[in-house]
């Protein structure tokens, strides 16, 4: 693994340990912030940088506000509470068996790997002469795969509106300049 | 005018948001626009314009950005990308082709324009319903009201809501 990448892995998992075990929950959250961040290095380092948009501006921005604001509704600790055994171990178990899956997956950016021989020599050499969209990635998702995109920005659309009606109904809506309720 | 929460009173927060911000949005667009040809596209672009204009909130008030960008906006916005999209694919159906084949859009020339037309107002649809949707949702959790536990709350966790909290 090059050096940088090897180093922003080691910090990320150095702050993912930090997070489990701290007790004080903003610093938590400020540190799932910076897990973000790298995390998104990470993914301009693997030349995925419209993920790494994603992955800075939800991961390390919003969601940290969001925290934040729920961690301002209750309290700032974590109640003290003995370490459980069995949470562990089922944690730890999970791990060992995603690691173990990723030994049959093929080395990160080898050519010879099967997802590189499917549809993608195909996508890359035909994309452009098809539809003139240069980038093959916005081609796919918005023109190819359309019905799935559709899809997704109508999960995002319902889990707007859930948001709305378990968390702020009518209530934040007839609230008026002074803060106070009208009904 | 409430008394302001220490974040608000820091100059410097206040200067650098006020510069930053507005290369936030700008940058937003451009993502959002340039999304045939760079990387980036509708959803990162969404994601980016909300953060920019969170980022006012958390500086200067949820209040403040709620003028700009009332409760109600956002919400007939997230419908509104949706709907968008939408629009696109049954107009191509409209114009003989299938649900979404932007190619249909533009009859005349072998589809690239329509392709692309298609592909930029889709795109819009995206930005807007996730944009609409982040700033809903971050509205719903700074519009709760503090419980009773909230009495001497912590000013470092003060995420524009404030303002308001009476």
């Amino acid at each position: 693994m090059p050096p940088v990448e090897l180093l922003l892995m080691l910090l990320l998992i150095a702050t993912v340990i930090v997070v489990a075990r701290l007790k004080d929950l903003f610093a938590a959250a400020m540190l799932t912030g910076i897990a973000s961040l790298l995390a998104a290095g990470l993914f301009v380092l693997m030349d995925a940088v419209d993920v790494a948009f994603t992955e800075a501006a939800v991961g390390a921005g919003v969601s940290t506000v969001l925290f934040l604001g729920a961690l301002s509704l209750t309290s700032r600790r974590e109640k003290q509470e003995r370490t459980k055994i069995l949470p562990i171990l089922i944690v730890v178990a999970t791990g060992a068996a995603l690691i173990y899956g990723t030994w049959d997956m093929p080395a990160y950016g080898d050519p010879d790997a099967v997802i590189h021989h499917h549809l993608a020599p195909e996508l890359i050499a035909e994309t452009e002469e098809k539809i003139h969209i240069p980038n093959i990635v916005t081609a796919i998702l918005a023109s190819f795969r359309g019905y799935d995109t559709f899809g997704e920005v109508v999960v995002i659309f319902t889990a707007g509106v859930g948001v709305a009606l378990l968390l702020g109904g009518l209530g934040l809506r007839r609230r008026n300049a002074d803060g106070e309720e009208e009904s | 005018m409430k008394a302001p929460s220490r974040v608000r009173e820091m100059p410097i927060l206040r200067v650098v948001a006020r510069a930053l911000v507005p290369v936030i949005l700008l940058f937003g667009l451009y993502v959002q626009f340039h999304g045939d040809f760079g990387p980036g596209g509708g959803f990162q672009a969404g994601v980016i314009f909300a953060a920019g204009l969170i980022i006012f909130a958390l500086v200067f008030g949820a209040e403040a950005l709620r003028q700009v960008v009332p409760v109600v906006l956002t919400e007939r916005l997230m419908a509104a990308g949706v709907l968008l999209y939408g629009a696109v694919g049954v107009l191509a159906m409209l114009l003989g082709g299938e649900f979404l084949n932007y190619s249909a859009l533009d009859p005349l020339t072998t589809g690239h324009y329509g392709q692309h037309l298609g592909i930029i107002v889709i795109e819009l649809g995206v930005g807007i319903a996730v944009a609409a949707t982040i700033m809903r949702v971050y509205y719903a959790f700074v519009g709760r009201r503090p419980g009773e536990a909230q009495t001497g709350a912590d000013p470092a966790l003060d995420t524009g809501a404030g303002g308001e909290a009476s």
